[in-house]
């Protein structure tokens, strides 16, 4: 049977020469965490079933700082490697793929841009392109308000969910459930699903919003944004179709590992890579 | 660790990893981009994608890699470099493969979502050189396509909703399904087990 994936993601600040990981809650105030490969190994030999890079500083002439992290990664780290943020075009993913990474995310040039996706799938296959999509609730208050979006009841009332790009920094109308169906169609091979709203805030992971997304789509989704304990991992596993749980705070300050979160689950069931 | 590993470079999919493991385990890697410059003690043929495009690719090593197997050279296939080792698939009708196992590459036949993405428990079925100290454990799969030898070759398989061959051996012939060199520990020591084949063999 397949096992759920626990992916721990890596946010980098890479303004420094070597790069370093960062935590941001909601998005905004920011915390120092380590050295992306040194954490990534450590990660690694805890058990992580694979490793999100994600380059919050997202600005071009930092691309090659990326491009070290995973080479250097690379080279001791042997689970699949995923790198987001800043990919443009098909050579930005040439580039990191060269260096060693196995997969990259894309959001905001897929939003600006949706035939990149079908170009990243042509040119390294739908296995290697994973399509982010930062998800914001949007409280439908009328029935005009839900006009043309797909509408979910959640506990907080009737909302729908919009896509943001930039780093949650800004808003684009776009429907999220309705864009996951998109990507699945130009040939992504799996969804990082985010909630802008839980990002950073470890009140666990927005159920409603993997919950549709994930029974919408054939392709693997990967819960990310609001994961504080390892009851919130289980929860979306339980909740959703949800194939792997990413979580960055719960893991950088050593409040859990990934073995003692695996563990966790297993008990409870859930099939996880021991 | 001894021993030269000429990894197959024809343009598909990300090298890197297999060059980074087979350097990670002491040995000496090297990725090859022409059929005269392929020598070695340890030959690789990795790779992604879709089977026309590999065939494709490797047209050229098509003569040497035969030469090599005969010669008794240690080869490993993984993934797409597993399937370009049967006549065919169904991937990609009409293209053939280089045939050194008899058989084809069907679609799998599971109910379940293709392809089949991540970690999924390695059964090994008879002693193999490859699994040697090794009696199963997860391993990283990414593929929509499985091998269906008609020869007696299955080593290793996994189960997806159907058997999904896992990992096949003929002589000094091996071919893994899972990718070894994204499957951690376990993997790796697939990777180390390959390299003291020729004790084996």
């Amino acid at each position: 049977m397949l096992c759920k994936r626990i992916i721990p993601c890596l946010d980098c600040d890479l303004a420094v020469p070597m790069g370093r990981v960062v935590k941001g809650i909601e998005f905004k105030q920011i915390r120092y965490a380590g050295v992306p490969w040194e954490l990534a190994r450590r990660y690694y030999e805890e058990g992580a079933d694979e490793i999100v890079f994600l380059d919050i500083t997202a600005s071009h002439e930092r691309r090659e700082t990326m491009v070290h992290v995973i080479e250097r990664t690379s080279e001791m780290v042997f689970v699949p490697l995923t790198v987001g943020g800043g990919i443009r075009g098909v050579e930005d993913a040439r580039k990191v793929f060269n260096a060693g990474a196995d997969k990259v995310a894309i959001n905001t040039a897929a939003l600006l841009d949706p035939d990149l996706i079908n170009e990243l799938a042509r040119h390294f296959g739908s296995q290697a392109c994973v399509v982010a999509i930062d998800a914001k609730r949007r409280i439908v208050g009328s029935p005009q308000e839900g006009e043309g979006k797909v509408v979910v009841d959640t506990p907080e009332g009737p909302c729908w969910f919009e896509c943001s790009i930039y780093g949650g920094r800004e808003f684009t109308g776009v429907d999220a459930v309705q864009w996951a169906s998109e990507v699945e169609g130009r040939g992504a091979g799996e969804i990082l699903l985010t909630s802008v709203d839980r990002d950073g805030t470890t009140e666990g992971y927005d159920l409603p919003l993997t919950k549709v997304i994930s029974e919408r789509v054939d392709i693997p989704v990967i819960a990310s944004g609001g994961c504080g304990f390892p009851e919130h991992i289980h929860e979306v596993f339980k909740e959703t179709q949800a194939s792997a749980a990413l979580a960055a705070s719960i893991f950088h300050y050593g409040k859990y590992t990934i073995g003692e979160v695996k563990e966790y689950l297993r008990k409870r069931g859930v099939p996880v890579r021991l | 660790m001894e021993g030269k590993v000429a990894i197959i470079d024809y343009g598909v999919g990300n090298l890197k990893s297999v060059y980074n493991a087979f350097r990670y385990l002491g040995s000496e890697p090297v990725l090859v981009n022409s059929p005269k410059e392929l020598e070695g003690d340890y030959i690789v043929v990795p790779g992604v994608g879709a089977f026309g495009k590999g065939m494709e690719k490797l047209a050229a090593f098509q003569e040497v890699i035969r030469e090599k197997v005969s010669e008794g050279i240690p080869l490993l296939g993984v993934c797409l470099g597993l399937h370009v080792m049967f006549e065919g698939s169904d991937e990609s009708p009409g293209i053939r493969g280089l045939g050194i196992i008899k058989g084809r590459v069907l679609k799998i036949p599971t109910e379940l979502k293709l392809p089949h993405i991540g970690w999924n428990y390695l059964k090994v079925k008879r002693q193999c050189p490859l699994f040697d100290g090794i009696r199963g454990g997860h391993v990283y799969f990414v593929h929509s396509y499985h091998v269906s030898p008609e020869e007696d070759v299955v080593v290793a398989t996994t189960d997806y909703g159907a058997e999904v061959v896992a990992a096949v051996w003929r002589e000094n012939v091996f071919g893994t399904q899972f990718h070894p060199e994204k499957s951690g520990s376990l993997g790796l020591k697939v990777l180390h087990n390959f390299l003291r084949v020729k004790d084996a063999l």
